[in-house]
Parts: C-alpha cells; structure tokens; sequence
C-alpha cells in the first residue's frame, strides 16, 4: 500500500472534489465493460487539462503508485478495470474538440471526446470519422487509439490506427512527446502506429489528430436472407471473389435475429436462418452500376429473400437491427460472455460449424453475429450465473473458441484487444521471445510498471470475477455491441 | 567492400545478423541513401517469392526480398494491387526496402499508405532473435502493433525477413485527368475541394516542376467518364490520352535524375504552396507535390542549391529525409524525444543496427 503521503502528493494537484476517494465515489469506477471483474481503486483522479494529467503522471512516476487511464470505461476485455492500489485517471472532462480544419480534413481532439462527436462536427462539411464501434455513442477517442477500436467499416477503411495521423501523449516516464500532425505522410519509424492499441500500458494521450473523410454520396444496402448460415458464408465469399469492395458485409444467425425482432421489432425474411447485410458506397455513378453486380452475385447465392433499401429510412431500419442484435441477444439470458476471435474469411463456415458443435456439446447457447468481410466473429455465449459450474463452463467454451481461432490461423482479438481479459492466450499467439520483446518495449515506455500493469501480458494476479452481463448503458439501450 | 551475406532462409537471416558486430540490411538498393551507413552488409537478395497467398482473403506473405515487380504480377493475375503504390517497382524495389523505407506513392492517396496495409511481420531483432508480430488475417488487435512500427524503420530497429499485406481488388478501369492550375494557391484550392468532393479520386499529384494536377479516378468505366466529364466542367483541364499512366513517372520518380539527391518532405496542403514557390525559384531543383499535398519530393540537381534547400525546410519548420544522394540522411530533423532511443534500445540492445540519426 502506498504511504499517505504519497496519497496527498496526487491529492494535492487536483482540487478535492476532483480526486475521490470515497467508497461510494469509487464504486461506479470499479468494473468497465468486462463487468465480471471488479477492483477497487485507491482513488479516482478527474483532471480537467493536460497539464493536470501530465503532473498526475509524473507523481505516479515519483511515488510508484500505477494508474489507470480511462474513458468511458466500455472496455469489453479489462482494459479499463482498475488496480488495486493504483488510481484512476479519468479522462472525460478532457473532452474538448480543439480544432476541425474540413479544409484538410482534419479535427484535432482532446481523449475525452466521444466517437460520434467527431463525425457530428464534421457532417456539416460533408466529412466524418470513419471508425465505428458499436459504442461509439459514449466510447472516447482516447479508449479508441487504446485500444485500436474497429467497428463495421474495417475491411475497407481499416482501424482506429488507420486513421490517427498525430498524438501526443505523457508517458509513464513522465516524458511528454508528440508524434505526427495534420499531413498524412511522415519520415521514420512509425511511432503513432506502435502507440495505439498500447492498451493503456505506455502512458496517457492527450491530443489526437484524426483524419476526416468525404462522406459517400450514396449508400446503397441490401439484406439478403438464407437457409443456412453457411449460404450466407458462401455469399460473402462470392462478393469478395467478384472484385467488389463493400464498405460493410456483415451476418446474423437465427438466434440473433430472433433477438433483434423481439428488440427492436426489426423485420426479417420468414424462413431464413441467417441473413447477410452487404453495403456498398461511393459516387452514384459507380454505386448504380455495382449494385446491379451485387445483385446478381447474391442472387446466385439462392437467399430466401432479397431486400436492398429502398431509402434512408430502410436503409437505417437494417442497420438498426443489426446494431442492435448484440445487446438484444444479450437480453435473452442473464449472463454472457462475447468473443472477439478471428479467423480466415474463408474458414468462416468451418468456424461456425466448429462453435456450433461446442454449444451443443456444452449445452449453453451461442448466438452469432459478425463481421464477416474481416472474419471477425463475436460468438455470445449465454448461460446463467446462478446455476453452478455454469460460469466455468462458458469460460472453457470462450476459451476453446479463441484456440480454435488460433489454430486456423486467425487471431484471439480482432478490436477489443487483450486486457485482463485474454491475457493468459497471448501465449497461444506468441512465442516466449515475441512476448518477451513486447515486455521489452513496455518497459522503454514504462520502466515501472506503472501504467496499467496487470494487463496484456499472462501471469499476473488476476481480479475477483463477478458476473457476465450487459454493460449498463446496454441494459437501458443506449449502447450496442458488435 | 567484401561480398554480403547472403541468407536464403530465415533462419540463417537470423544467424546472419547474430554473426557480424553492425549488420546494415540492403534490398535492390533503389533507395540507397537509407543504407549508406557503416557495417557488414545483409542483403535479402536471397529471401524471395510468395510464402502464401490467399486472393480471396484479401492477403498475401511473402519473403523481404522479393522484387514488389513480381508481387504486382502476381496480384494482378488474381485482379488485385497494392493499393499504396510502393514507389520504384520497374526499379526493382523489393518488398521488405519498401516496409523500411515507409514510402507510398500516387495511390496512398485514397485508402491510405503503406502503413495502413501491413498486417504482420517476420523479423530480426537485434539480439537475432527471429520473432513474428502482427498477423495474417485482415483484422487483429492482439499485441503491440510493431509491423506498423517497422514502417519507416530503415533497417535501425531490426532486419525485415517476411511480410504479411492486406490487399484490395483492382479497379476495372481508370483514367487521369490533368487539371490546370495558374499557381500552387489555385493548385491548393482545387486539392482542398476535391478533398471535399463526391468523386473518390484514387490519387491526386501535382505535375512536377509545376502547378497543375493529375487527377486518377478508378472504377467501372462508365461511371469513370461521367465522373470526368463533370469534373472538367468544375475545373479547366484534359483528360490525358492515351495508354500509358502518365502517374508512372512518379512511382518511378523517373521526372528527376538517378544523379539527383531526392528528398522526402511531408507536407500538409497548406505547405505546398510555400513548396512550390521557394523551389520553383532554385536552381538545380525539381520538386513535385503528391498525396493530394501531403508529400513533397525535391531533386537537386547542382549541389550549390543544399544551403537554400536546407534554409527554406527550416524556415517552414518540415523536415526532409534523403533517399538518393550524398546529402546527410534527416534534413531540419526535430530533437527526438528520449523514448525513441530507449524503443531502439529495446529492440537493438547491442547497437548491431545503424544509429538513428546517420
Ligand atoms: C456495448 C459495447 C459495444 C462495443 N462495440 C465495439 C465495437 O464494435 N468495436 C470495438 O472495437 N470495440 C467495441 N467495444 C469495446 C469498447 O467500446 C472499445 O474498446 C472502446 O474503444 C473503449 O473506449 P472507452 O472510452 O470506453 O475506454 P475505456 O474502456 O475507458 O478504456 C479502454 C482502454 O483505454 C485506455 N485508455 C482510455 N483513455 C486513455 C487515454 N486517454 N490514454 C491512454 N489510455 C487510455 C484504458 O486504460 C483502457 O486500457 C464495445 C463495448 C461495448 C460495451
């Protein structure tokens, strides 16, 4: 435990109402989107300006107390979860947007901001952010560059990192750097793509320079139903085959459209056991001849039924159900467990043929619904906490499916990144020197230890487990996963 | 000089760089300023080809060394590219001086550079260890994001044995513009509204050594002509005949001469005006503007020129990077903050890779 006065020494930056300690305070910050694990921190800092977060730093640096960033604490993997005898850094009150150029498509960003803030100040110039979350209605850019977050779009406008031209940040070291700018081209090794998806683990960021672009001029969407989750695999494979790049190609299985018609009374073909929701965007021009493509491509897929949007209101209505269908699926049980695994696009339906199996063999349901332009699977695993040995049974399901993923040649995490979460399975994706050299640049950034330790690498005591279940803004519908 | 080594495997790449004090990777040598440091001579010659390709997974691995003129054949055999367009393919470029160098060229401008599409990396470190970090499938989040790191590197953090790239498919056609512009002040006007613009324009460059634009639109064909006809009413300009792509001269950067000291300068659009009109009035100096304003590259010609070179990338506080030429490697370099050398550090222990600043 630290000494009190090491205590005071944080206090004492922060005006007292913006370091709380007290129990009651401390609790809403015990657990993130991973509400099985909780942890009580030592305190909870709430700067308002970098320098409060930087002097924060420096006298964790000074002291050896090891904080936590965080923004909106929607991390579903730990990421965010304190450490007992460490503070908290909060960062949503540096959430001013300090500079948008629609000129050069640029916004300069304090962490604290909210994802959907940034394309809100950008529509009126035709532009947005293009990475999207399911939560991006209260995730923060900070957690986003963290975490290298994804979202729907990620096949063909890549992630987070792909669209981070600039940070600056204080590092554990208590040094201050910053990396990039507003150009899109730099010199050297690139520092901005090894800092985000850092997890929390090389200091705290404090200014992001985002790239901005055109919004399409035209969508056009289509849902396509099929018999078989496998047809609407093949489908997607016929897509990608035929040379066209859509912005979005995403699937739903049985389970999760019966969740998301009981939801959000979204409307699906009768008869279909999955259904594929493809999009494609750019010019009209181009739009109006790819969609003909598009159409005879699915069409050959024999789908139950075809259905592109007609307008803007359709067009939202599948998006909608598809936001959706995460949470909704959640509301079918009282506890789950999500995977983020991923896995070669063509080995999708051998993915879900092989998790198919595992629910059966465990008896707990698996809904499925994902990204299947990237092959990035988000299995739900349903069971319920209060029947013994339950817990441990969708833990070994989640854990044969991130093996699985492995195996096939994909990967344990496709955006919502390692955390305490998947911690012990970095070993199953790297080798002793590989994880050791991921220590090794840890420590140039925080030699220490103090920035989010515990986290991303295998072998350090693990938080009390809880429960499963929906994040609480999910429970109230304000937030979707994916 | 004596000969390089010469490893065919990546497990003798390993023992080659464990065998010598200073190792210095070399590829075909197309960006030789990068690797004009001291030290034994690793060339990846021998690392070649395809190691996987999976077409329908949008992704390919293949050895450091193989030329980037071979993976384009291959790619577009399977109707895909390189989105980026790794500069000096009909050099001989290869894969892994691509990775190192961090240079795209004309087509960085629509998805993103070549730090946007590489997934996964094989590579040396300094304790000539071979580690893989990244991956192969076209989305991951697990683990340091090293191969994006490795981007620009120039071979001073580790030696690049293998490379994993996510892909696209190719565009069924495509057709350039050149649009006119009297000075970089109107140049910078038409960037900034086709930045806003519904057209998706592939790549947008500047012509060298002047002020107007080359404007690629890609896509299927009709959409393309109407696409065209509506911007050359919007901006006076051609749509350029012929075959031949006249953006081949800048992934070539074949408009300056294989004697000329080329220069790499990011720019941000606003900068390019300052760009074009202070080299326009040098001597012994070409310069062009890509990526929509966010590249500026200079070929000095005469020596004389490096002075006012180097005093104008101060004045407007840019910083240069020499590819070609005797010119010292950084131009108007910031100071590097201390993590820097402590990431080089960690990753070089024995200082077996060239310093950062030479
Ligand atoms: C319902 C739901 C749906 C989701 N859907 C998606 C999805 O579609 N795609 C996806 O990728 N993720 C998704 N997520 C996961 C999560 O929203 C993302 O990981 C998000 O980026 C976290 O942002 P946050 O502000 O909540 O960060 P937090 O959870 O507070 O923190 C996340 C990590 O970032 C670090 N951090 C936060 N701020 C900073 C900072 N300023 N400097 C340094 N480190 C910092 C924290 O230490 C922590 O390690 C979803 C989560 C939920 C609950």
């Amino acid at each position: 435990m630290p000494s009190t006065a090491s205590i005071e020494r944080l206090a004492a930056i922060l005006s007292s109402d913006r370091f709380l300690t007290q129990p009651e305070a401390l609790s809403a910050y015990e657990s993130d989107g991973l509400t099985a694990f909780r942890t009580r921190p030592l305190g909870v800092a709430i700067p308002e300006t970098a320098d409060e977060v930087i002097a924060l730093v420096r006298a964790c640096r000074d002291t050896g107390i090891p904080f936590v960033a965080r923004g909106s604490g929607t991390s579903l993997s730990g990421g965010s979860l304190p450490v007992s005898g460490g503070i908290v850094i909060a960062m949503n009150r540096l959430n001013r947007i300090l500079r948008l150029d629609p000129e050069d498509r640029v916004a300069v960003v304090e962490p604290g901001v909210i994802n959907t803030q940034v394309t809100a100040a950008a529509a009126p110039f035709g532009l947005h952010y293009a990475p999207d979350p399911s939560s991006q209605s209260i995730c923060t850019l900070g957690g986003n560059v963290a975490f290298n977050s994804g979202g729907a779009h990620c096949l063909k406008y890549g992630m987070t990192s792909n669209h981070v031209l600039g940070l600056k940040a204080v590092l554990a070291t208590g040094e201050v750097v910053e990396w990039g700018g507003p150009g899109r081209e730099r010199l050297g090794p690139d520092w901005c793509g090894l800092f985000t998806g850092h997890e929390g683990l090389f200091g705290v960021v404090l200014e992001i320079t985002l790239q901005l672009l055109p919004r399409a001029e035209c969508f056009h969407t289509v849902l396509a139903g099929y018999r078989t989750l496998e047809q609407a695999g093949d489908a997607v494979a016929a897509v990608i085959a035929a040379g066209l790049l859509p912005g979005a190609l995403e699937i739903m299985d049985a389970l999760a459209l019966e969740a998301a018609r009981a939801a959000v009374h979204a409307e699906y073909p009768p008869g279909c056991e999955a259904v594929l929701i493809v999009e494609l965007e750019g010019p009209r021009e181009t739009v109006a001849e790819e969609r003909v493509r598009l159409e005879s491509i699915l069409a050959a897929g024999n789908p139950v039924a075809m259905r592109p949007a007609r307008d803007a209101a359709e067009r939202l209505a599948i998006w909608k159900g598809r936001k959706s269908a995460f949470s909704a699926v959640g509301r079918l049980s009282p506890d789950f467990i999500v995977q983020d695994g991923v896995v070669p696009r063509r080995r999708l339906g051998e993915a879900l043929r092989r998790i198919a199996a595992l629910s059966q063999e465990s008896g707990l349901r698996i809904a499925n619904v994902f990204h299947a332009g990237d092959g990035n699977l988000h299995p739900l695993i349903l069971f319920d906490g209060r029947q013994p040995g339950a817990l441990a049974r969708a833990e070994a399901v989640a854990g044969s499916i991130l093996k699985l993923c492995v195996e096939m040649g994909g990967s344990i995490t496709g955006e919502h990144g390692i955390g305490v979460e998947k911690r012990e399975f970095l070993t199953d994706l790297f080798s002793p020197d590989e994880v050791d050299v991921q220590k090794r640049i840890r420590a140039a950034f925080d030699p220490d230890g103090i920035a989010n330790p515990g986290k991303m690498f295998p072998g350090t005591g693990a938080p009390a487990l809880t429960h499963h279940g929906l994040h609480p803004l999910e429970r109230e519908g304000v937030i979707f996963r994916e | 000089m004596s000969a390089p080594l010469r490893p065919q495997t990546l497990a003798e790449l390993a023992e080659a760089v464990r065998s010598a004090a200073r190792i210095v990777a070399v590829g075909a040598g197309t960006k030789p300023r990068l690797s004009a440091v001291e030290g034994t001579r690793l060339s990846t010659a021998g690392l070649t080809g395809l190691v996987e390709y999976e077409p329908e997974e949008f992704t390919f691995t293949a050895r450091a060394g193989t030329p980037l003129r071979d993976l384009a054949v291959a790619l577009a055999e399977r109707g895909q590219y390189l989105p980026f367009d790794p500069p000096l393919v009909a050099a001989g470029a290869t894969l892994g001086g691509a990775v190192a160098s961090g240079l795209s060229g004309p087509g960085r401008y629509r998805f993103g550079g070549i730090r946007d599409f590489i997934l996964g990396v094989r590579f040396v470190d300094g304790a000539g260890r071979l580690l893989r970090l990244g991956g192969k499938v076209v989305k991951n989040a697990a683990g340091f994001d090293v191969p994006k790191f490795l981007c620009g590197s120039l071979g001073r953090f580790g030696v690049i044995g293998e490379v994993t790239f996510k892909v696209f498919p190719r565009p069924v056609s495509a057709l350039t513009l050149r649009l006119y512009a009297a000075d970089p002040v109107e140049r910078l006007k038409i960037i900034r509204a086709l930045g806003r613009s519904r057209y998706e324009p592939e790549a947008v460059e500047g012509v060298p050594d002047h002020c107007d634009l080359w404007v690629r639109l890609a896509g299927p064909e009709s959409a393309l002509a109407a696409l065209a006809s509506e911007i050359l009413t919007r901006f006076p300009g051609l749509r350029e005949a012929g075959t031949e792509d006249p953006l081949e001269v800048l992934r070539e950067l074949s408009w300056a001469a294989a004697s000329d000291t080329w220069v790499k300068v990011p720019l941000s659009p606003d900068h390019s005006v300052a760009f074009t009109t202070e080299l326009a009035a040098l001597d012994g100096v070409s310069h062009q503007v890509g990526a929509g304003g966010s590249v500026g590259w200079i070929a000095i010609r005469e020596s004389a020129s490096v002075p006012a070179v180097r005093d104008l990338l101060e004045r407007f506080g840019l910083e240069g990077m020499t590819v070609r030429g005797d010119a010292p490697l950084w131009w108007a370099r910031r100071p590097r903050p201390a993590i820097e050398s402590a990431v080089k550090l960690a990753l070089d222990p024995c200082h077996r890779f060239p310093p950062l600043d030479s």
